[in-house]
């Protein structure tokens, strides 16, 4: 039995004993419901490690084979997989929640389906679960290929993924009970915050560790975004996350941070999160599947070196545009604004690495639905890239700010780069990471990507017209100087681009089903046949 | 050596790289962050702001359990338009208390910064209960069962305990007395409603939810509600003094 196998079987059963006794004397229900959860899972790591290690050969995996470095894909594979469940079960709480905007009725009067309660689960959802798990499955692929070495560690890499995947079902379980610390994007109370702790200095560890053992001299571009992604929201998840709980019993805590320092120190995590867990760790994956896919080299390198020093460089000074005009300190505010405006340009830089990578292949746009869904990610990176910018500053955002254009510009950017950058590199994994020859439909990729990209068109432009439709209202008076909107009339004007949301975030969900039902096909049966004259044996 | 070979050395050592990508990323929150925990206009006390009140604690925790946050802002910006239709505007001091703070981030809702004191108890019960029945095109969920559901009082005294541990300065006397202090605060006719009204300033007592028996979730968040942007006195406020 390896150190790893004895000591992490010995530390989760002492978790499990631990979380009993949490359950026992649980202050709220979430909170017993919680430790059992934790203690039902850490006897289920007991058993299956010890199962795992009576099953295996005495020996471990070998790193390399015939002078060929073994991959570790098991944990790529359940992460992929994760990633896709994950996506389809947070756009359905979207297109639920959207659709509650516009028919209120749908909140059931209940506490657990209330918008307040699901919003959260929405946004956990799609950021940290479906782009989450997409990160960890790429990136664990990627940084073993670009290292050709086998990924670090034994037992390491398989309790980050699914260490990772608990802390979301602890999270997202939670959101539905009331247990929330209200800071948008980091709701997830003091306990969920502590394993997730644990969970990311792993990941940082195998990460670092299959690096450290690289076989070629450079460490690869993409590795080094994936890297600041890492190392950052690290450093974000600590500054903006500590509090002290009411009792080590109870869900409940209180955050450090109070008023001004703690509004600044949530969007300097709140935006940063976007800088680094939507931005970076995409931009990583930009860096190696698009290359690949076109199979063409990365088109600038010395441009990949500005780009990277200068986004994670003024990334971080961006959030006071989050606190336009509020009692933020007016200098806070303007240094936001500045360096927002500034981060167009390496945002842009990047995009015109990606985009112009497929030098000498742009005709592979016309065959390859694919590398047209990751091109078109890359187009809509340049499109929220500048959208930003134009908003940060202060006199768009006091008309901006509140409303749904917000709204709308994070969707072009989640649902057009986020989404399509993911949708695009799990397409390229899936068919390597479970060798086969390539996708079962292209077809179906060609009618997911056009599905998607016309629900997309849809939602952002109601939430153009609706967010400067009820900005304008706001502040529009009469010739006598009155205000001329009461809030309400506000509120009813947004009805009709409410449903056209929801009717694009239902496209949008209709094409990530027809992706996972691609992908499913592509992992039972491959590449789908050629039709053939001849009758063929049945697959079984 | 050029520019481009000299960053070789980040490409090829990833402890370094590492450390590159920590110096980078700490320059921009260090000068936008550490200031803000000295600087006058964000650590002046103003007169009137206290801690809340045990009640009001407890509404406010509701009001974070339910997401309120998520579709009303609590922060009214410097703007001739949100002035008129909010009133004054909102000061760094009136939030101090807060952890963590409700500025929020979107206006689906109206800014409830002042709410307080705008509406009947009344009005609040029913539009919290159905929305629609006072506002007919309202898009807000109902909260029916904050009526039905009594409000956990027991370890009060523990919630203002861990405020006090991060820099609320509750007094040893408000802690002993939180659970009466909650309890007074939906009872007029209570023997402590007086002493609570000396721990907290106009601290408003009163049955929020209009029903006799022990205090429910409705109370607390009613009782919240009723105190939001009352505490500052904006006629004897110096506004020159805190121009931002």
């Amino acid at each position: 039995m390896t150190i790893g196998e004895s000591g992490l079987s010995l530390i989760f059963a002492v978790t499990a004993f631990l979380c009993v006794i949490g359950a026992a004397k649980a202050l709220d229900t979430a909170f017993a419901f919680h430790a059992s959860l934790a203690a039902a899972a850490s006897a289920a790591a007991v058993f299956v490690i010890l199962n795992r290690y009576f099953e295996r050969p005495a020996a471990l995996p070998p790193q390399e084979i015939n002078n060929r470095p073994n991959y570790n894909l098991g944990p790529v594979k359940f992460a992929s997989f994760m990633g896709m469940f994950w996506g389809i079960a947070g756009f359905t709480v979207g297109l639920l929640i959207a659709s509650q905007l516009a028919w209120p009725a749908l909140n059931f009067d209940l506490p657990w389906t209330s918008f307040g309660r699901l919003r959260p689960l929405h946004t956990s959802a799609v950021i940290f679960a479906f782009g989450g798990n997409v990160l960890i499955a790429t990136s664990f692929y990627v940084v073993q290929r670009t290292c050709r070495a086998r990924l670090a560690g034994d037992l390491a890499p398989w309790f980050v993924v699914v260490g990772y995947n608990f802390f979301i079902l602890i999270a997202g379980t939670g959101y539905l009970l009331g247990v929330t610390q209200s800071k948008e994007y980091a709701e997830p109370e003091w306990y969920s915050d502590l394993w997730l702790t644990i969970v990311w200095v792993t990941y940082l560890l195998v990460f670092l560790g299959t690096i450290i053992k690289r076989k070629e001299p450079h460490i690869f571009v993409a590795n080094w975004f994936y890297l600041a992604f890492i190392v950052t929201i690290a450093v974000l998840h600590l500054g903006n996350n500590p509090a002290l709980p009411v009792s080590i019993f109870g869900s409940k805590s209180y955050i450090a941070w109070g008023g001004v320092q703690d509004a600044m120190f949530q969007w300097w995590y709140g935006h940063n999160a976007v800088g680094f867990f939507l931005t970076a760790g995409f931009l990583a994956i930009m860096y190696y599947f698009i290359p690949k896919r076109a199979e063409r080299p990365v088109y600038s390198y010395r441009l990949s070196i500005i780009h990277f020093w200068a986004l994670i460089f003024l990334y971080i000074w961006a959030g006071p545009h989050h606190l336009h005009y509020t009692a933020l300190p007016d200098w806070t505010q303007t240094l936001g604004m500045t360096f927002s405006v500034m981060l167009w340009m390496p945002s842009w830089g990047g995009m015109i690495n990606g985009l112009m990578t497929l030098s000498g292949a742009w005709d592979k746009l016309r065959t390859d639905p694919v590398l047209r869904m990751l091109v078109v990610s890359v187009a809509f990176y340049g499109m929220s890239t500048f959208e930003g910018p134009m908003m940060s500053i202060k006199v768009v955002n006091s008309l901006s700010h509140y409303t749904d254009w917000t709204i709308g510009h994070v969707h072009s950017g989640a649902l057009g780069w986020v989404g399509f950058v993911s949708f695009g590199a799990l397409y390229c994994l899936v068919p390597w990471a479970w060798n086969r020859r390539g996708l079962y439909s292209l077809k179906l990729v060609n009618w997911h990507f056009w599905t998607a990209t016309l629900g997309i068109v849809l939602y952002i432009s109601a939430m153009w017209v609706s967010g400067i439709l009820q900005g304008l209202m706001w502040r529009s008076y009469t010739a006598l100087g009155f205000l001329e909107y009461s809030f309400i009339e506000t509120v009813e004007a947004m009805h009709p681009f409410y449903i056209i949301r929801a009717a694009g975030g239902a496209l949008f969900l209709i094409g990530s089903l027809i992706m996972a039902y691609n992908l499913w096909m592509t992992v039972r049966f491959g590449e789908a046949e050629v039709p053939s004259p001849v009758a063929l044996q049945p697959a079984e | 050596m050029s520019f481009w070979q000299r960053h070789q050395v980040f490409e090829k050592n990833s402890i370094i790289l590492v450390i590159g990508i920590l110096l980078v990323i700490a320059i921009g929150g260090l000068v936008e962050i550490t200031p803000l925990f000295y600087l006058k206009s964000t650590i002046e006390a103003v007169d009137g702001v206290r801690p809340y009140t045990p009640l009001e604690l407890a509404g406010r925790n509701i009001y974070v359990r339910e997401g309120c946050y998520l579709c009303h802002s609590q922060m009214i910006r410097p703007l001739r338009d949100e002035v008129e239709r909010y009133g004054h505007f909102s000061l760094a001091a009136e939030s101090m208390y807060d952890h963590p703070f409700q500025w929020g981030s979107k206006r689906t809702g109206p800014d409830l910064a002042r709410v307080g004191a705008k509406y009947s108890d009344d009005w609040h019960v029913t539009h919290l209960t159905n929305p629609r029945a006072i506002v007919p095109q309202s898009v807000m969920p109902g909260y029916p069962f904050l009526k039905e559901t009594e409000l956990d009082t027991s370890n009060i005294a523990d919630h203002l305990k861990t405020l006090r541990a991060v820099g609320v300065p509750y007094t040893d006397e408000q802690i002993t007395n939180a659970v009466a202090d909650l309890k007074a605060q939906v009872d007029p006719d209570s023997p402590d409603a007086e002493a609570l009204a000396k721990r907290y300033p106009k601290a408003v007592v009163r049955n929020f939810d209009g029903k006799s028996g022990a205090p429910t979730e409705m109370d607390a968040l009613i009782a919240y509600l009723q105190m939001l942007g009352t505490l500052v006195d904006f006629k004897l406020y110096n506004e020159k003094a805190n121009l931002r």
